[in-house]
């Protein structure tokens, strides 16, 4: 029988939340995690907001040998991991090596700590330039800061997808599980908030330079006008289904049910954007209509023009407000590599609660962005599947359904709210 | 002959916390000036990188030929010195 990919353990670093539980709590109520660029003076720059996550202490989550080797978008990954694995109850050490693999996906590498070596190499010289940014910087350096800590010598990864990386990364794990790797850490994380990082991430035209964190992004709202940037994101345990069963996982939060990457078509061909095939594709995948589909976590560009295709895309395929919408997103900025990572985070726990996060900020919807968009305050539903839909700078579409694990097939299931009684 | 020691093993630990950070399994006020670095957790890159902050530091030239033939702090700490002392 084919092996099916299970969720059985959520990790996040959010900008509103460190820890799954903080996060979810702090979406739930809306509660933002956007404000006033404090990491840097943002007084020369045009943006003025942004996800910032405040209160982290890399010290009391990362080993100290890693901390000056690796830049800060790897200690919210490994800070990730490791809370993810804990949620999972699975102990590295109790499986074999080669069979645990970690798949991340990363947008920007370690710009921050690049910036700070570039700063060295002009003020001081190549001589001070530190070894490590031989390592910090590049793509894979998340995934492999995990792998050796963790001791996971199977097949790793990483996607470079922005937006939608993650999901990409959920699709390359799921793969992994299928042929018989034991455990895989997927998910991302991305932390571009220094001046090198916004600056390149303004040249894409897409920025929010609103300076009011509560009016900066407002994905299909009228008055939309760019994103606020943020940093952080999620990582998840996955592993096949029986096994999970058979070690007696905690808690199974879902199936990776279906999965799916397109790419747009060329600037000015004119042709559909690649995001409706995604969605259509990631459901032909998963086995199910639309109509199984029980909540839509959007892609929430906050440009109009990109909200207008993303609605509908979403219309073609669901109907006019013919399923709840949803953009937590706009509590946390988008998070780039990271944000599809937590968007799945946030669509497991939706699932588990029985209760979809609202999109805070949009007070009205922009003239043809027609969806039953969550808004104001959560709102209680039965929510069985869930889709998760991105795209990245630069033609990357990808969705990724979830499904509750089947209550029949899985009576071992237990989550904090529904306790089981089996 | 007796010579003046102006870096000790203990400067060089300070040098490791900063730019290297510490292994959890290592107690740094034990005594680990003949504990390889390998040992100490630390790898060629690391052994590196103290090589060139120490450079930087204290003017002393430590190329990375060098720097990856000294195996322990001791070692190290005593490159340093007869160069800092000549």
């Amino acid at each position: 029988m084919t092996r099916r990919a299970v969720i059985t353990g959520i990790g996040v670093a959010a900008p509103n939340g460190l820890g799954a539980e903080a996060y979810w709590a702090a979406t739930l109520e809306g509660r933002s995690g956007i404000g006033p660029i404090t990491r840097f003076d943002p007084a020369g720059y045009p943006f003025r907001v942004a996800g910032e996550i405040g209160d982290f202490a890399a010290a009391q989550h990362v080993p100290s040998r890693l901390i000056p080797q690796t830049d800060n978008w790897t200690h919210l990954g490994l800070t990730s991991a490791a809370l993810a694995l804990e949620d999972a109850g699975a102990d590295p050490a109790a499986f074999p090596e080669y069979e645990m693999a970690v798949v991340t996906a990363s947008s920007s590498g370690g710009t921050e700590f690049g910036q700070r070596e570039i700063e060295r190499l002009w003020s001081k010289g190549p001589s001070w330039v530190g070894a490590y940014q031989s390592i910090a910087w590049f793509y894979a350096a998340t995934t492999g800061q995990i792998s050796i800590r963790h001791g996971m010598r199977g097949p790793c990864g990483v996607v470079c997808a922005e937006q939608a990386g993650a999901l990409d990364a959920v699709g390359q794990a799921r793969q992994l599980i299928r042929s018989g790797t034991a455990l895989v850490v997927t998910g991302g994380t991305d932390a571009s908030l220094c001046p090198y990082g916004l600056t390149a991430q303004h040249s894409n035209g897409r920025l929010s330079e609103s300076d009011d964190p509560e009016r900066a992004y407002l994905p299909f709202g009228v008055g939309a006008a760019g994103y606020v940037p943020g940093e952080g994101g999620a990582m998840l345990v996955t592993e096949d289904a029986d096994d999970a069963r058979a070690r007696s996982a905690p808690v199974v939060y879902g199936e990776i049910a279906g999965y799916a990457a397109t790419f747009d078509p060329r600037p000015g061909s004119g042709r559909e954007p690649g995001l409706r095939r995604a969605m259509e594709l990631a459901l032909a995948d998963a086995g199910m209509s639309a109509g199984e589909v029980d909540v839509v976590f959007a892609d929430a560009a906050g440009v109009p023009e990109l909200d207008l295709s993303e609605a509908a895309a979403i219309n073609a395929l669901f109907g006019s407000r013919g399923v709840p919408v949803t953009a937590p997103k706009t509590m946390t900025g988008r998070l780039y590599a990271g944000g599809a990572a937590l968007d799945l985070a946030c669509a497991l726990l939706c699932m588990r609660d029985g209760v979809i996060p609202p999109t805070t900020g949009v007070t009205e919807l922009a003239p043809g962005c027609d969806l039953d968009l969550v808004r104001g305050a959560a709102r209680e539903a039965r929510v069985r599947a869930a889709m998760v839909a991105a795209r990245g700078y630069g033609g990357f579409n990808a969705a990724v359904i979830v499904t509750k694990t089947d209550q029949r097939r899985s009576r071992w299931h237990r989550s904090p709210r529904s306790p089981s009684t089996t | 002959m007796a010579q003046i020691t102006s870096f000790t093993v203990d400067d060089l630990k300070e040098t490791m916390r900063t730019c290297a950070g510490v292994n959890e399994a290592v107690n740094f006020d034990d005594d680990i000036a003949d504990v390889t670095f390998e040992d100490l957790g630390y790898d060629s890159l690391a052994v590196l990188e103290m090589a060139a902050k120490l450079q930087n530091h204290l003017g002393v030239v430590i190329p990375d030929d060098a720097a990856e033939q000294l195996p322990t702090p001791r070692a190290l700490a005593e490159y340093v010195n007869v160069r800092l002392a000549g």
